[in-house]
């Protein structure tokens, strides 16, 4: 028996040269998502049995054209390669490329070659060769590059095993550099950086000068150096691009030698596809109807599950708390964290769904595409065409959507896209649209065809866009933050989804959000529950109190136990919140129950159903007929004698959950994706602010 | 008048002369967007800008502040 060993293994590629279904391949489910410690960029990593004592760790790091980040994801690559100290920091790097773009392709494999560690370049889509017109000299390009190659076809998942040996025999690779950046750009130069860093690959001292900023782990005396080299940092950047140039020098150099194309046909589909779907007109229309079909599918779709969840929780929870023994934890149980659990689950068919459609747009090469045509009008609202996918997504839920931004590359259109993406719609803000549309709209048509109901929650849809957009127009003016366009996209070609790839995608997405948004969700539920059920020294002689006070009058053990109930949560913690915030409301026409609802919004605004459903239901036993729509229509405003929800408050209401920020676990995510409190507290300030004027302005109008 | 990648109509191809380096982005240079390099305009995206490109085998899309920093010959 010998000691089990572990090798760690790095894929690196472009986007779009299926690394993601090598590691796949490589992996299959035995795989996990996490998160970079301090950024919300996932890491996927894999582990891959080789033999009985060894095994491989393989990391599928961010898709990238070179070592030189212009996106989080991208700094990712970086860091991991250029620190031994990294946990990641790999013992082989499988470089992925694309046999029909091997140039480009070859520029990230030079540059991880220069730092010398071993390094396997695979080719993918080998399978596809002799249809697009390609003749590789392997052996030649293996001398040429320095190191193994290995043809492979992910999708079909050939040459897979070839892989795998390459990686159990990584020590016999070469770590030798292939560029010579050191004599052909500033021999002088290059020649002090090699010296003042003994010990290190030139290309990765040089790393250090280039990246300097992105590095936070140089210190001391290392950073010092390091800034020497920097005081030009004019002449730092055009040797960066020299290197460049230089790079591409040596590979084109090489591939003349070894890589013949044979360009007859190939881009045929592309230049259909292209010509319809970026065209100025049809492309809009198409857009228009696939989101108009995404739209559908989420809400129509989903509605199914979500009913099943709702009612399976509220079963559970009854269910607990019939056989459990009555008390403190069974209370917990029933009413804090079983809803709360539920509050979470819930969402998941919708954020599916969703996430499921905005793969498949991505896998095709059709998101690209939306991109270049969206781009222009995205940016007079200071956001940039990949704005587009957060926006969408922000519709089933802000959290993965403004992890979605991320790979936006300008600071500030970035930023933008995270401050305004809130404002969309999200799924948590429907059953509050649906039951106070359903309270306060009537039931008819309009022009015979049109349900009344059916276009205020339409209007409300177009005003969370709407007022994204002019919130982007507004901070695209106001905010001076530099940042200069970083706009590149590649235009990938199109091709089926791989339904692998896109299952896993729709996995991560949504654990992503269960696991980020769910602990959140779940924690507030539990603090909403203790709040609710202890409250001040009235609250613990609840009973007595209303004892006594009802002495007198003749009350069924139901009315009373009604009463009690009420007493209870107007002296909870709770309700001495919403009690103390009443004065602050009022002008937008809500009291205190309407409050505590606010106030539990927080969680998750969904929580604003199941808190006036507490609200009107506790000590109701009479529960199955009488809906909690059916009980907030009977709630009468005691100053007026009319009913509380009418138009002006249901309206107001409605304007309020539109514009105000009430989402923590939206709120943590702002500030781990701006990496400060600084922007999740303005957009808590500001959207609550303009909620307010926009809720109190409608209430004064209407009533 | 320098002729940029701004200049060419659709369908329109050139070799890249010259770039002004300090003013695009280093992943255009990264993706082989390089001096000597042949360009061909694809497309316009509606409203003028972004240019969609074929440079190097790769297709890309860049804004048209980017396309008028690549000085080229019309081919």
């Amino acid at each position: 028996m010998g000691i089990k060993k572990s090798i760690k293994v790095a894929l690196v590629g472009n986007p779009n040269t299926g690394k993601t279904s090598l590691f796949n391949q490589l992996t299959g489910l035995n795989q996990k998502v996490g998160n970079y410690p301090g950024i919300t960029v996932e890491k996927k990593t894999g582990v891959l049995k080789l033999n009985e004592q060894i095994t491989a760790e393989i990391v599928d790091l961010p898709g990238t054209y070179s070592i030189n980040p212009t996106t989080l994801d991208e700094d990712i690559v970086l860091k991991t390669l250029v620190n031994e100290n990294h946990e990641d920091f790999p013992d082989v790097i499988v470089v992925v490329a694309d046999v029909e773009n091997i140039k480009r392709n070859l520029l990230i494999f030079s540059q991880i070659k220069d730092l010398n560690i071993p390094t396997i370049l695979v080719l993918n889509m080998s399978d596809q060769m002799r249809k697009k017109g390609i003749t590789i000299d392997i052996e030649a390009l293996k001398t040429e590059l320095k190191t193994e190659i290995i043809l492979i076809s992910a999708r079909k998942g050939l040459g897979i095993d070839k892989v795998k040996k390459a990686i159990l025999n990584y020590k016999d690779l070469s770590v030798s550099s292939l560029a010579n950046i050191k004599d052909k750009i500033d021999t002088a130069f290059f020649k002090e950086l090699k010296e003042s860093f003994p010990g290190n690959p030139l290309y990765k001292s040089w790393l250090l000068i280039t990246q300097a900023e992105n590095l936070q782990f140089i210190s001391g005396k290392e950073r010092k150096l390091v800034n020497s080299f920097r005081k030009d940092i004019e002449k730092i950047n055009r040797y960066q691009h020299k290197e460049t140039i230089l790079r591409y020098k040596t590979i084109n150099e090489i591939l003349k030698k070894t890589y013949k194309l044979d360009r007859t046909q190939g881009t045929d589909l592309r230049s259909k596809l292209d010509k319809i779907l970026t065209h100025k007109i049809w492309g809009y229309v198409i857009f228009a109807l696939i989101l108009f079909v995404i739209f559908q599918s989420v809400f129509d779709w989903a509605s199914v599950p979500m009913d099943f969840i709702d009612e399976s929780f509220a079963s559970l929870s009854s269910w607990t708390k019939t056989v459990m023994p009555p008390g403190m934890f069974t209370d917990l149980l029933s009413e804090g964290i079983i809803p709360g659990i539920g509050g979470i689950v819930i969402f998941i068919p919708q954020i599916a769904i969703l996430f499921l459609f905005v793969a498949i747009l991505e896998e095709t090469g059709y998101m690209s595409r939306v991109v270049f045509l969206m781009d222009k009008i995205m940016r007079r609202y200071g956001m940039s065409g990949k704005s587009v996918v957060p926006l969408i997504s922000g519709t089933a839920c802000a959290i993965p959507a403004i992890m979605a931004a991320r790979n936006i590359s300008g600071w500030k259109e970035r930023l933008i896209t995270i401050l305004v993406t809130p404002f969309t719609t999200c799924s948590a803000r429907l059953p509050v649209y649906a039951i106070i549309i359903a309270l306060i709209i009537p039931q008819q048509r309009v022009l015979g065809i049109f349900s009344l109901q059916g276009l205020t929650l339409l209007s409300l849809y177009t005003l969370g866009f709407v007022s994204a957009l002019v919130a982007g127009y507004v901070l695209h003016k106001v905010l001076k933050v530099k940042s200069r366009s970083l706009f590149v996209i590649e235009m990938p070609d199109y091709k089926l989804p791989s339904i692998k790839n896109t299952a896993i995608t729709v996995l991560e997405k949504t654990k992503a959000f269960v696991f980020g948004a769910g602990k959140i969700i779940l924690a507030i539920s539990i603090i909403l529950w203790f709040l609710a059920s202890n409250g001040s020294s009235d609250f613990n002689n609840a009973e007595e109190i209303v004892k006594k006070e009802t002495k007198n009058s003749d009350l069924s053990r139901e009315e009373f136990n009604q009463q009690l109930a009420t007493y209870k949560l107007e002296n909870s913690y709770i309700g001495m919140m919403g009690k103390a915030i009443e004065p602050v409301i009022k002008p937008l026409g809500y009291d205190w129950k309407i409050g505590i609802a606010l106030v539990s919004s927080f969680a998750a605004r969904e929580v604003f159903v199941g808190t006036l459903a507490t609200i009107y239901s506790v000590g109701d036993d009479d529960e199955n007929n009488t809906t909690i729509k059916q009980r907030m229509a009977a709630e009468i405003n005691p100053k007026t004698g009319g009913k509380l929800f009418n138009f002006p408050v249901g309206m107001s209401l409605l304007v309020f959950y539109a514009f105000a920020m009430q989402c923590m676990s939206t709120l943590a995510i702002v500030k781990k994706e701006t990496n400060s409190w600084k922007w999740p507290l303005f957009q808590l300030i500001s959207m609550g602010i303009l909620a307010y004027i926009a809720a109190f302005a409608t209430y004064s109008y209407l009533s | 008048m320098k002729t940029t990648i701004a200049n060419l109509k659709v369908g329109e191809k050139g070799v890249i002369e010259d770039i002004a380096l300090e003013n695009i982005p280093l992943t255009l240079l990264e993706m082989g967007c390089l001096p000597g390099i042949d360009v061909e305009l694809l497309q316009i995206a509606p409203l003028n800008d972004p240019y969609y490109i074929r440079v190097n085998g790769s297709y890309l899309a860049i804004r048209k502040e980017t396309a008028q920093q690549i000085t080229i010959s019309k081919l």
